[in-house]
């Protein structure tokens, strides 16, 4: 009887029963790896994100993320600028929530102004509504591109139809669709026109049914549990160590809101719950972001019923610090007053005169926490500005996610984590 | 040699070619368009006009016809014809023949231009064997007699054993797509198409076994019979009481396997767009693209019609006289009519459940196709054998 090794065999048998007989076990049998190049261009990795993965069959056997595509230097910008100046360029962080872009970084400014409790009530409302307005805008995008990479694609045409809605309200309130600019260092570029609040309680109320019916589509869809669950899970310890912020964090069980652990604008005043995950699978991100769209309509209701001034503001409250070392005075005065005209020639040549120092602000952007890192040397601008992003710092755990997962995962996690390159890149 | 056979045989592929071509633009991209939109709340294509300025084109009576059709049908028709997107279609092919063909360089030619065919020809090829209507009695027509005309290109006996291996062919266009692109984007949505069809494929044979156990033949046409005399297979209520559930499971197997097989969502792994970006034919454009295309809209009918064939009774409808061989050519028209009604439906549904549903994982696939839907469909093999074997037996 013949042994194994003298049958005539084809190669791979011989490399089988070789390997096996030298005791490397079946190393030499490993099939060549593939590497493929996820990005930057490619349908789900939302902007130019590119993913070097190491493939073995279906399996990702390593995953590398490399960023950098939409790097413009914002932060090198803000130095040689005003702070006003510098806030078009915050539109262009998280472009599917520049209103929230806007306060968060003139509060950061303000913050280093020491002017933050000097804020007229009703600017402070306005940018409450601002803020969670462009959450639920941020989170029907990202939930509606997360439910198209699995294969949904109604939920994603749904979701914009409703975020097509805030796009008009956002029209509405600053001249702008996408790049609203809305924020100057002490208020707000005006008030919002008469009718506008009105618009939004509408918005609300249709909102809220298009929550219900995208719940319908996918809460309890057997595939899209299947393809969700136990998908992406990241550890209440890894979320922490990795500096998970915002609702990748919150989806994986750990109690940490910005806006409840450190309350700004009227937080603190607000009645809304943070919601919480339980595994940190994608479907718990899921499911927080659907129920923090519903927290943050519940806020926005609670802010209309309470802005003070009234809706049109028929008592004709200011929005902006009364200060002209730091807004901008009335036109009308500038062109007959001396005082204001230097006000007004000081703040758009030099900028607002900050006091030495630095400052760091961070606030609950939809992505995450979102702050700003300001080291002034006096005068009005920055002499160095750090952002921290929350999708660049989300992005981080991306290699650790994904090894082991198959290639549908990896669109699953990318649209769990949902991030925005525009702002990872900075 | 039967003359008349072969004109007949050809007349009807040319008819039934056409009509499929015709119920790909309409039924297919029209009907998928339009009901996408209507299930997302969009509008859908409501642009393209009466193509008036081409008539221009007409040798002498051109200027004076589009001046007449400018001025009276245009303004008359237009709202209507837009608004459904009617011309869309054609406007659509147009422009897929007028495209640039263009081949990358880096990829394997021959394979490349044979696959898109391979795809598209088995599709065509198994409307062959499906029986349309019953007959048509034309007698004699202009000194011609044509006598009655059964509406079925061919009537083989072994029908479904045909379409089967027919069907099973146009996978290895995708899989030899996906391996001539020389790429691996496509090279990785071929290898996908390749493991969840053959897995499908088991099911959906194993699943009409029952169909054969009942009727006892395979020829298409002699199924339908069956179910004109007895009652629907997809709920044989005639035959035993019993029947009714595993028969319900059979085409409800069948059907998610004509999902699968046509690469429908939520089986639609092989392109998976936000995945391969577009699987095996990212590499391919124009008209070699717009053959994939039709291949899986014609295969999409074709699997409507076999469900429809199988289990739903093909062109019978149990009132009245429709369910007899036509004696009259307007009952053998009735029929088609009829047939065409079910096969509309059925494709009604299978756009819907795409536009519904998300897209399984390939593991998730796999793993439905040969843990839940294989063994399910084997017992139910079993049990209808029982039941019959028992049934005979009192």
């Amino acid at each position: 009887m013949s042994t194994v090794q003298d049958i005539e065999i084809s190669d791979s048998g011989r490399a089988a029963s070789a390997g096996l007989a030298s005791g490397h076990g079946f190393r030499e049998l490993e099939g060549e790896k593939m590497e493929l190049n996820m990005g930057p261009s490619h349908p789900s990795t939302h902007g130019v994100l590119r993913i070097v993965l190491e493939l073995d069959g279906e399996i990702i056997t390593k995953a590398m993320p490399e960023i950098g595509y939409l790097h413009r230097g914002d932060e090198k910008i803000a130095e040689n600028m005003t702070f006003n100046q510098f806030v078009p360029y915050t539109d262009r962080l998280d472009y599917l929530a520049p209103l929230a872009n806007n306060v968060h970084y003139a509060l950061a400014v303000e913050k280093l102004l020491g002017v933050t409790d000097r804020m007229p009530e009703r600017g402070t409302y306005l940018r409450t509504i601002c803020c969670e307005m462009a959450r639920v805008s941020a989170h029907l995008l990202g939930l509606g591109a997360f439910a198209m990479d699995v294969g949904a694609m109604t939920v994603f045409l749904h979701t914009f139809t409703e975020r097509e809605k805030v796009y008009t309200l956002c029209e509405a309130l600053t001249g702008a669709r996408f790049t609203t600019s809305f924020t100057r260092v002490g208020g707000l570029a005006r008030d919002c026109p008469k009718g506008w609040i009105d618009a939004v309680a509408k918005f609300c109320d249709e909102v809220e049914v298009n929550f219900d019916e995208t719940e319908k589509l996918l809460t309890r869809s057997p595939i899209w549990v299947d393809r969700t669950k136990d998908v992406g899970t990241i550890s209440q310890e890894n979320a922490i160590s990795y500096g998970l912020t915002g609702p990748n964090l919150r989806g994986s069980g750990v109690d940490y809101d910005v806006r409840k652990s450190h309350p700004y604008l009227i937080y603190d005043q607000l009645d809304f719950e943070v919601p919480l995950g339980s595994v940190g699978d994608s479907y718990d991100r899921y499911l927080v972001r659907m129920e923090e769209m519903r927290q943050s309509v519940r806020m926005i209701r609670q802010c209309i019923d309470r802005i003070p001034g009234g809706r049109d503001n028929e008592l004709g409250l200011p929005v902006n610090i009364e200060d002209g070392k730091i807004v901008l005075p009335d036109k009308q005065k500038v062109l007959s007053s001396m005082e204001e005209l230097i006000h007004q020639f000081m703040l758009v040549t030099q900028g607002p005169n900050t006091p030495k120092g630095e400052v760091y602000f961070g606030a609950e952007n939809p992505k995450g926490e979102l702050g700003f890192f300001i080291h002034s040397r006096g005068g009005g601008t920055p002499y160095r500005m750090k952002i921290r992003a929350p999708s660049f710092v989300n992005l981080s755990i991306l290699p650790k996610m994904l090894q082991g997962c198959l290639i549908s995962d990896v669109v699953t996690i990318l649209g769990s984590i949902d991030f925005v390159m525009g702002e990872c890149d900075r | 040699m039967d003359w008349g056979f072969i004109i007949s045989a050809l007349v009807k592929a040319g008819i039934v070619f056409g009509a499929a071509m015709t119920a790909f633009a309409y039924a297919g991209v029209m009907a998928e368009r339009k009901i996408s939109a209507a299930i997302q709340d969009r509008i859908g294509p409501n642009r393209v006009p009466l193509p008036t300025p081409l008539m221009a084109a007409v040798p002498l009576l051109g200027p004076i016809l589009a001046k007449l059709s400018a001025t009276f049908v245009a303004p008359l028709l237009n709202p209507v014809i837009k608004g459904l997107g009617l011309i869309q279609p054609a406007v659509d092919g147009v422009k897929a023949f007028t495209k640039e063909d263009y081949t990358p360089e880096h990829v394997n030619k021959v394979y490349f231009w044979i696959a898109p065919m391979i795809v598209f020809i088995p599709s065509v090829v198994i409307l062959a064997v499906i029986p349309f209507g019953s007959t048509l009695p034309f007698g004699e027509i202009a000194g011609v007699d044509i006598g009655t005309q059964k509406m079925v290109i061919a009537d083989l006996n072994v029908g479904i054993l045909f379409s089967f291996g027919i069907v099973s062919l146009s996978v290895y266009g995708i899989v030899l797509a996906g391996w001539a692109s020389n790429s691996k984007f496509p090279f990785l949505g071929g290898i996908r198409a390749s493991a969840q069809m053959v897995s499908y494929e088991l099911a959906m044979g194993l699943s009409i076994v029952p169909i054969f156990l009942i009727v006892g033949e395979l020829n298409l046409s002699g199924i339908i019979n069956y179910q004109a005399e007895n009652s629907w297979l997809i709920a044989p209520y005639k035959e035993h009481l019993l029947l009714l559930p595993s028969l319900f499971l059979s085409c409800a197997i069948f059907t998610v396997a004509i999902f699968a097989e046509t690469n429908r969502l939520p089986f639609d792994l092989p392109e998976a767009e936000t995945e391969l970006v577009s699987g095996y034919n990212t590499e391919y454009g124009s008209m070699k693209f717009a053959m994939f295309f039709m291949g899986e809209y014609i295969a999409m009918i074709a699997g409507a019609a076999m469900i429809v064939t199988l289990f739903l009774g093909g062109w019978t409808l149990p009132f009245g006289v429709l369910d007899d061989q036509a004696t009259s050519i307007w009952a053998g028209l009735a029929h088609i009519g009829i047939f065409v009604t079910k096969v509309v439906a059925i494709l009604w549904v299978m756009v819907w459940v795409r536009w519904m549903m998300p897209r399984f994982r390939y593991d998730q696939l796999m793993d439905l196709g040969w843990r839940t839907v294989l063994p399910i469909a084997i017992i139910n093999i079993g049990v209808v054998a029982t039941i019959l074997f028992f049934n005979h037996v009192k």
